[in-house]
């Protein structure tokens, strides 16, 4: 038994494919903590953030800084009274949060953290993603359609007609982004070694390319992989129904669109599933075009020094977040009522730093940057998602679906032929 | 329990694909008619990839085949049930007989 | 690599199938039957899986159970069904149609027993680590021809489907 743990432990796989059922639980576990903590703090970042891109505070009174908010929020949740309406049909409005929810939390089992540090490597890496993530729209369908009222059905219509419509030009920037594998070569434009003509669908194989081909694949043949990147950053958004494209759930039209019969516990369980599936969507835009877990300039900043350097980078973020807490701590007003919140935030401070200072330690060091460098590029993704929800107005819904066909689509085809085109005569 | 052979997938493609059969045989509503003929779609799908397994890839590139064109059918038809539907309000396959006399 | 319980899986798997084609079959709301169906679509991806195949089951959960399904529903939601809803289910035949099933049964179970020796089971095992790069060799080389007829199929259905719904062509 013991030999079976610790059999896995010097082997090079992910542990699905080393088939070792104890550390596939194990990395699931994690896994399932990890976005769990990513979701709540993304719940506290988007109102503070939002609040500050409005010139307000945001909450400042539950912990120190808002930071027990979310905490707040989910005992709120949680303590509300379940209304399912009238006319309803039970059984599928209690099971669309579910589908929604095991969608948005099954597309982890392919996210690669690093070269071995994913719960499981598929062959189809890439296109299971697309296909699970795209099992949400059912779940949307069927809460608007179980909540027997106007506005949840609209709702549900619009939101599920705008997901497909984007799913179609998702699909086509990441089959550009798919034919750079195929396409070997160093560098830019690829002319240095010849191409073997296969390439992968497996994520981990697709950042494993581009460290061979020692190229961003956002940066390979230069305009084309930016573009397929901006289509697909685009169309994540969309899939995902946020700001510019939340018509089906924005508050001033449709009253919350498909969840506005929903209360409570059901509805933290869409939200929890929305910021999921941001996650995911970002980790595939991270993983195909900016170059997973690799650290920032591989090949051009090689060697020892440079790779200490960028090793320090893990503490040198979370003795950064310790500081601005500390700092936060100086500007406290030196009020008595105010003394319970300035030792909370000191001693979140504390810990952080504690944290930082753990991430320094050389046994440590090694194995963090993988999953630093990967969770660091997915958390910029989601700072780019409430930027966009402060800074502009929303699509209405002839507009969305114009720019989803007449504009993504045609782009994102251009995109592909043009990536062939060079691929085969370079 | 014995293992698992090609003949225990071809069983249960064949109870699946009897199950349609009793859908399209026996429901009115066009609707729950077209998911039946999916799921004998589905139980041919099944055939071809079990048989693949011992013959080489072609089962799985005709399943392929296969999805596509189920996929361009149900479209069709429901395109045909809306167009339908507008014209007699009702979903029953009892009440297409526009051609009687 | 070894599969994990095989076994287990294939009758859990098989099992959901089968229960989600009966429950097609029988409910009286057409959105509880779509549901079944997804279940048992979802049940046979992972039958798929179990057989060596991870390519058509990735094309499985994308097509079927992402696409037709939603297409499913949404015609549901188009389609007026409360009046359906209270009708009749089961047409007047029923008990012809399900004698003629049961003589299709029948004869499955007759052709495989008889016909148990035509598929001796090899040991061939296909390796799934290059399934997809070893389809698309086939699909764009020995089967292209089929591969355009096809994609002209879709074109054709895409533009029939359109010109149905409308309301005034």
């Amino acid at each position: 038994m013991l030999d079976y743990i610790q059999g896995y432990l010097s082997s090079n796989l992910t542990p699905g494919q080393a088939g070792n059922v104890f550390w596939v639980t194990v990395y699931i576990l994690i896994v399932f903590g990890g976005i769990s903590v990513a979701v709540i703090a993304m719940n506290w970042l988007e109102r503070k953030a939002l609040a500050h891109f409005q010139v307000r505070l945001g909450p400042m009174r539950v912990g120190p800084h808002g930071l027990l908010q979310p905490i707040a929020d989910a005992i709120k949740l949680l303590t509300k009274e379940d209304i399912i309406p009238s006319g309803a049909d039970t059984f599928v409005f209690w099971i669309a949060p579910l589908i929604i929810l095991c969608a948005a939390f099954t597309v982890y089992i392919v996210v690669p953290f690093g070269p071995t540090h994913a719960i499981t490597d598929l062959n189809i890496g890439i296109l299971f993603m697309l296909g699970v993530a795209s099992l949400s729209v059912l779940g949307i369908v069927m809460a608007g359609w179980a909540s027997n009222s106007h506005y949840p059905l609209i709702g549900a219509l619009r939101s599920s007609a705008q997901m497909v419509s984007y799913e179609v030009a998702m699909g086509m920037a990441v089959v550009s982004a798919i034919l750079m594998t195929s396409l070997h070569g160093l560098g830019m434009y690829g002319v240095a070694a010849k191409s073997t003509g296969t390439g992968t669908l497996s994520m981990i194989e697709i950042v494993k390319m581009q460290q061979e081909q020692q190229v961003w694949f956002l940066f390979k043949f230069f305009p084309l992989g930016l573009i397929a990147f901006a289509i697909f950053a685009i169309a994540m958004v969309a899939e995902t129904n946020r700001a510019p494209f939340d018509l089906p759930e924005a508050e001033s039209e449709l009253t919350a669109g498909f969840h506005t019969e929903y209360s409570g516990l059901r509805w933290s369980l869409f939200m929890l599933g929305e910021y999921a599936a941001m996650i995911a969507v970002s980790s595939i835009a991270v993983t195909l075009w900016l170059g997973g877990w690799m650290r920032p300039f591989p090949h051009w900043l090689a060697g020892e020094t440079w790779d200490l350097v960028f090793s320090l980078f893990p503490g040198l973020t979370f003795l950064g977040l310790a500081a601005i807490a500390f700092i936060g701590v100086a500007r406290m007003p030196k009020h008595p009522y105010f003394k319970i919140q300035t030792a909370g935030l000191g001693g979140f401070g504390a810990v952080l730093g504690l944290i930082g200072v753990v991430l320094f330690v050389p046994l440590v060091r090694d194995r963090i940057q993988d999953i630093y460098w990967f969770a660091a590029k997915v958390a910029v993704f989601m700072y780019l998602y409430i930027w966009y929800r402060a800074t502009w107005p929303r699509y209405r819904f002839d507009q969305l679906m114009k720019v989803g066909w007449k504009v993504l689509l045609p782009i994102a085809i251009g995109v592909l032929i043009l990536t062939a085109i060079l691929g085969v005569v370079l | 329990m014995a293992p698992i052979t090609t003949l225990h997938y071809l069983v249960a493609a064949a109870a699946l694909f009897v199950l349609g059969v009793i859908g399209v045989l026996t429901r009115r509503n066009v609707v729950i008619i077209l998911m039946s003929i999916e799921l004998i779609l589905n139980a041919v799908n099944l055939n071809l990839v079990a048989f693949s397994r011992l013959y080489g890839l072609h089962g799985q590139i005709f399943s392929i085949f296969v999805i596509t064109d189920a996929a361009a059918e149900a479209a069709v038809g429901l395109g045909i049930l809306i167009a339908f539907f507008r014209n007699k309000e009702t979903v029953n396959v009892d009440e297409v007989d526009l051609l009687k006399w | 690599m070894q599969p994990v319980a095989t076994t287990f899986f294939f009758y859990l798997l098989s099992g959901l199938a089968i229960l989600g084609g009966a429950l097609v079959i029988t409910r009286r709301n057409p959105v509880h039957s779509a549901l079944a169906l997804i279940m048992t679509l979802l049940a046979q991806a992972g039958l798929y899986l179990m057989l060596y195949a991870p390519f058509v089951a990735g094309v499985q959960i994308i097509l079927y159970a992402g696409g037709i399904m939603v297409l499913f529903l949404f015609v549901i939601m188009l389609v007026n069904i409360e009046k359906a809803q209270k009708q009749e289910q089961f047409n007047k035949q029923w008990l012809v149609g399900i004698a003629a099933a049961a003589a299709l049964g029948v004869l499955f179970v007759l052709v495989y027993m008889k016909g148990k020796a035509l598929f001796p089971e090899r040991a061939l095992q296909l390796p799934e680590q290059s399934n997809t790069q070893e389809i698309a060799v086939l699909l764009y080389g020995q089967y292209m021809f089929a591969f355009e007829i096809a994609s002209l199929l879709l074109l054709v259905a895409i533009i029939g489907a359109v010109v149905m719904a409308k309301k005034r062509i």
